[in-house]
């Protein structure tokens, strides 16, 4: 708004708006990242001070040597990326449909979707655990890829069909009239045009996984198929006074999802417009 | 002239349009639909029959079908009723924090200052956090050992000595909702900043020529533009805030004596601690049912009061 | 080269009824032109045609054989689309090659038919770009030197020219032209533009809601209109048509003045007059007197928007440069034989 440039009060409340909203979105990362790097014995006598006297990697080193967090850092990659890996490829051809078929059903289809997305995942937490169990698939990585697959393909269905309604329906008529089938025309055409979308739609899907606890807890309880956020939190209760460690292995949890956000940041209106979804 | 071929051509189209009307769509959602429906609908279903059985994984052998017995034990539940309305405080409180805060960052984010790109970067980012390293990273800045905020909260005279509000009954509910906040603005301000940045911008130069102050343009246009998507956004963030169960599980647990207990941790420790697997779901389909009539009054209310 | 029949098509989304009984037969090599207001159901002919859109009823034929099942691959049609629809991730080559990768063709046979179809359109030193680096008249030329390229059965062209401005629209109809006299193939042309329509066609289909109103040369509809809309619709400035009564030997205008109509009919309710039809005269003696309302100077022409007295308003056409003035007053009289009269539901009547 233009007003503001002529007010010199309204001028500095802007800047002091400014100054406040960085701060809250930073301070807690940055405490987070100055307990991981303030020295084990620093920590009680300064360890409400806004800066440390000195710094260290030793809890980093610690962290990725002496615990398991490299291992549950590694599961969580796997389930993580295969789950946004396996739901882009099919929320890719959902969202194909929606966006380039008008069919019989689709307005139902398109409800069972919308109705996934608003009732509590916990209802069904119960059921998954026994039929999980039912198929010896408890503590496997394979079953939470399975689960986080289906939970995010509503959303990345959504978020793809947005994507491939930008692009003009000409293209894939140019392309069958040069000799396309549907399909070629869609793998020559239409895919290499959605590639941002498709590598939006795998950060949106990434960040979700790699985040979720709550089914993660249920279905994995040995130390060898934890994943991150299962393995901090067994951590966490068992050594909850290893400040400085627990802390560097949150900063180590933030990176993937700091890469994947950078990588998104563009298609965040889309990807919260289109579903809605992760908060 | 021309001969029109009969019944053959008539078949073969009939073929053709079933093919790319029907099967064709439907070889793409296939994949989709299988997966949706064996992981999301019929647990959805089975765990609504769960409701009516009596369920607990600690007494094997015992799944015997009780009507309903969990419905009635629900009722006379008195921890129920305290996450009830401990729901309604985190829902409600969580809401109205993001949604202020939020809406300012969008109406800060729609003008023009240097760096602007960087700044929206870093305000958005809470969202990228994982809830579980959010949880944590606000429980421990509570922990007067190592975190401020007791300290500082001290020195303003909310608290009389820094302690850790997380193990206050009376204060520990607002220690996830500052997470909850810290990670839902993000949420709000983006979908606002949509909203604001498909206003046409001749609007307020019309509305400038025709003398309209700045605050007037804001309630004039900038509001009545914003009402429906803020309707929307509401409704759907007061459904999924009420189902976030990992924030106050992660730094409370629920507790202490429960008073940080909302419907979602309920159904979540009943399920993953006791098992009791038929109990949890009762408790699901209270939280559905509730969820439900809360959608659909919303909903009147915004037919009636909203004008799209 | 082909021949194309279209034998009583129709087309209905859902309950609506798109198009109604098209017949027409595109002899090889004729260059057509669909033509038509917005909403007409052209471009949805034109699709048919095409294979993308599916035929409700009736058959489309080349050469003789059913096409209506047959997919857009396997039709060899080429078409330029309004859009032009160019590949963006694809250079200019390879989006006017695609075609023949597609089918598998040498690389080498590809390239020399590229770079001829290059050379012939003036694209050669642009063979590597992306689209997006093209100007609005270089992304059409690519779009036909796509078309081009497959050396099809037959082109289809969708409203190709009306993304560009007025001076580059009249270069690239003079090409479209001089592809058809060179290619000889025949050639299927929507557009909603009566010029293009005028200048390029060997014959113009006429589609109003859905129907085929005429088809027929450019001068036979001119002349000889079938009905009202295709008399207003072709021809510019538009056909002025007064409201008539009958007499026993023509027709009488709303101000008393009567028109001989020999040979003619059966009832007439309006009568038809096209601009350049009509001359001016003295005042004094003119079957017609009005004041002229506004003048357009042309250069070329002179448009005068004349309120007819008892009458109503009429345009009128002159050549060359007449010195009238707004507020003059002005004798018509109507050219003899250039008259068009119209039942009360718009049907020519012919002498």
């Amino acid at each position: 708004m233009a007003v503001a440039r002529r007010n010199p009060l309204l001028t500095l409340g802007k800047y002091a708006a400014i100054l406040f909203y960085l701060s809250f979105a930073l301070f807690p990362l940055y405490w987070l990242l100055k307990i991981s790097i303030t020295p084990d014995q620093l920590i009680y006598t300064e360890g409400t001070a806004l800066w440390p006297t000195d710094a260290t990697l030793e809890n980093f080193g610690k962290v990725i040597w002496q615990t398991d967090f490299l291992r549950f850092f590694w599961n969580s990659l796997i389930v993580s990326l295969a789950a946004a890996a396996i739901t882009t490829v099919i929320a890719a051809g959902a969202g194909y449909a929606f966006s380039r078929f008008r069919f019989p059903g689709q307005k139902l289809v398109i409800a069972l979707m919308l109705l996934t997305q608003m009732f509590p995942l916990l209802m069904i937490i119960a059921p998954i655990y026994k039929i999980v169990a039912m198929l010896g698939l408890l503590n496997s990585l394979s079953s939470l890829i399975l689960v986080y697959t289906a939970f995010n393909i509503p959303f990345a269905t959504f978020l793809m069909q947005s994507f491939f309604d930008g692009i003009p329906k000409d293209l894939e008529d140019a392309a069958m009239m040069d000799g396309c089938t549907r399909f070629q025309a869609l793998r020559k055409v239409i895919l290499p045009l959605t590639l941002p979308g498709l590598g939006a739609t795998l950060g949106f899907i990434f960040t979700a996984a790699w985040s979720e606890v709550l089914f993660a807890l249920m279905l994995i309880r040995s130390e060898d198929s934890m994943t991150f956020p299962v393995g901090m939190l067994t951590f966490v209760s068992k050594f909850s006074v290893d400040w400085g460690q627990m802390m560097a292995a949150g900063v180590l949890a933030l990176i993937p999802s700091c890469l994947f956000f950078i990588f998104i940041q563009r298609y965040l209106v889309q990807g919260l417009t289109s579903g809605a979804v992760k908060g | 002239m021309t001969q029109v071929s009969t019944a053959p051509g008539a078949t073969r189209a009939h073929q053709r349009f079933v093919w790319s009307h029907v099967i064709e769509p439907y070889l793409y959602l296939t994949p989709a639909l299988v997966l949706i429906a064996l992981v999301m609908l019929i647990p959805l279903v089975v765990g609504v029959s769960y409701s009516f059985q009596s369920i607990m994984l600690l007494k094997p052998g015992q799944a015997e079908w009780v009507a309903l017995d969990n419905y009635v034990a629900l009722w006379s539940d008195t921890k129920f009723w305290i996450s009830l309305e401990n729901t309604l405080v985190w829902t409600f409180g969580s809401l109205f924090f993001q949604f202020t805060l939020g809406l300012g960052l969008a109406l800060l984010l729609n003008t023009q200052f240097p760096l602007k790109r960087l700044f929206q970067a870093i305000v958005f980012l809470p969202w990228a956090v994982p809830t579980f390293l959010t949880a944590l990273t606000w429980a421990w800045l509570f922990n007067p050992v190592i975190g401020p905020l007791p300290h500082w909260l001290a020195a303003i005279g909310v608290l009389p000595e820094p302690f850790n509000i997380l193990g206050d009954p009376d204060l520990a509910i607002w220690g996830p909702i500052a997470a909850n906040i810290w990670f839902g603005v993000p949420f709000f301000a983006i979908t606002l900043l949509a909203a604001l940045q498909s206003i046409p911008s001749e609007l307020y130069e019309a509305a400038e020529i025709d003398g309209a102050s700045a605050w007037q343009s804001f309630t004039k246009i900038t509001l009545p533009f914003l009402a429906p998507m803020i309707a929307i956004t509401v409704m759907l963030r007061t459904i999924w805030i009420a189902n976030f169960a990992d924030l106050i599980f992660i730094m409370t647990g629920g507790g202490p004596a429960n008073s940080t207990q909302i419907l979602s941790t309920y159904i979540f420790t009943t399920a993953f601690k006791k098992l009791d697997f038929g109990y949890a779901s009762t408790l699901a389909v209270a939280l559905l049912f509730l969820l439900f009539v809360y959608a659909v009054v919303l909903l009147a209310l915004r037919r009636r009061f909203v004008r799209l | 080269m082909a021949r194309l029949d279209l034998v009583g098509i129709e087309k209905r989304f859902g309950g609506v009824e798109v198009l109604r009984d098209v017949n027409l037969s595109i002899a090889d090599g004729e260059f057509i032109v669909l033509v038509g207001p917005s909403g007409c159901g052209k471009s949805t002919l034109l699709r048919m045609i095409a294979g993308l859109e599916d035929i409700s009823a009736g058959e489309f034929q080349i050469d003789g054989q059913r096409m209506n099942e047959v997919p857009p691959r396997d039709r060899d049609i080429a078409m330029v689309f309004q859009s032009y629809a160019l590949y963006p991730h694809m250079d200019v080559a390879r989006n006017m090659g695609f075609s023949m990768e597609i089918r598998g063709a040498e690389a080498s046979a590809r390239a020399s038919r590229v770079a001829a179809a290059a050379r012939t359109l003036g694209l050669d030193k642009l063979t590597a770009r992306l689209p997006r680096a093209l100007s609005g008249g270089q992304r059409q030329r690519v779009a036909m030197g796509r078309a081009i390229v497959r050396e099809p059965r037959a082109f289809l062209f969708d409203e190709p020219l009306s993304n560009l401005d007025a001076a580059l629209r009249v270069e690239m109809r003079l090409e479209i032209a001089r592809l058809h006299q060179r290619l000889k193939a025949t050639m299927v042309y929507v557009t909603h533009d009566q010029v293009e329509a005028l200048t390029l066609a060997d014959r113009i289909v006429v589609l109003n809601g859905g129907i085929v109103q005429q088809v027929g040369t450019p001068l036979d509809l001119y002349q000889t209109p079938a009905n009202r809309f295709v008399a207003q619709f072709i021809g510019s400035p538009t056909m002025n048509i007064l409201g008539v009564s009958r007499t026993d030997s023509g027709v009488r205008l709303a101000n008393g003045a009567e028109i001989a109509l020999p040979g003619l009919s059966g009832p007439v309710a309006e009568l038809g007059i096209r601009p350049e039809h009509l001359d001016l005269a003295d005042p004094a003696t003119a079957p017609l007197t009005g004041t002229a309302d506004v003048v357009e100077h042309l250069g070329s022409d002179t448009n005068v928007y004349v309120q007819v007295d008892g009458v109503g308003p009429l345009m009128v056409r002159q050549h060359g440069h007449v010195p009238l003035r707004a507020g003059d007053r002005l004798g018509l009289v109507l050219q003899p034989g250039q008259t068009h009269a119209f039942t009360a539901d718009g049907r020519t009547v012919r002498a």
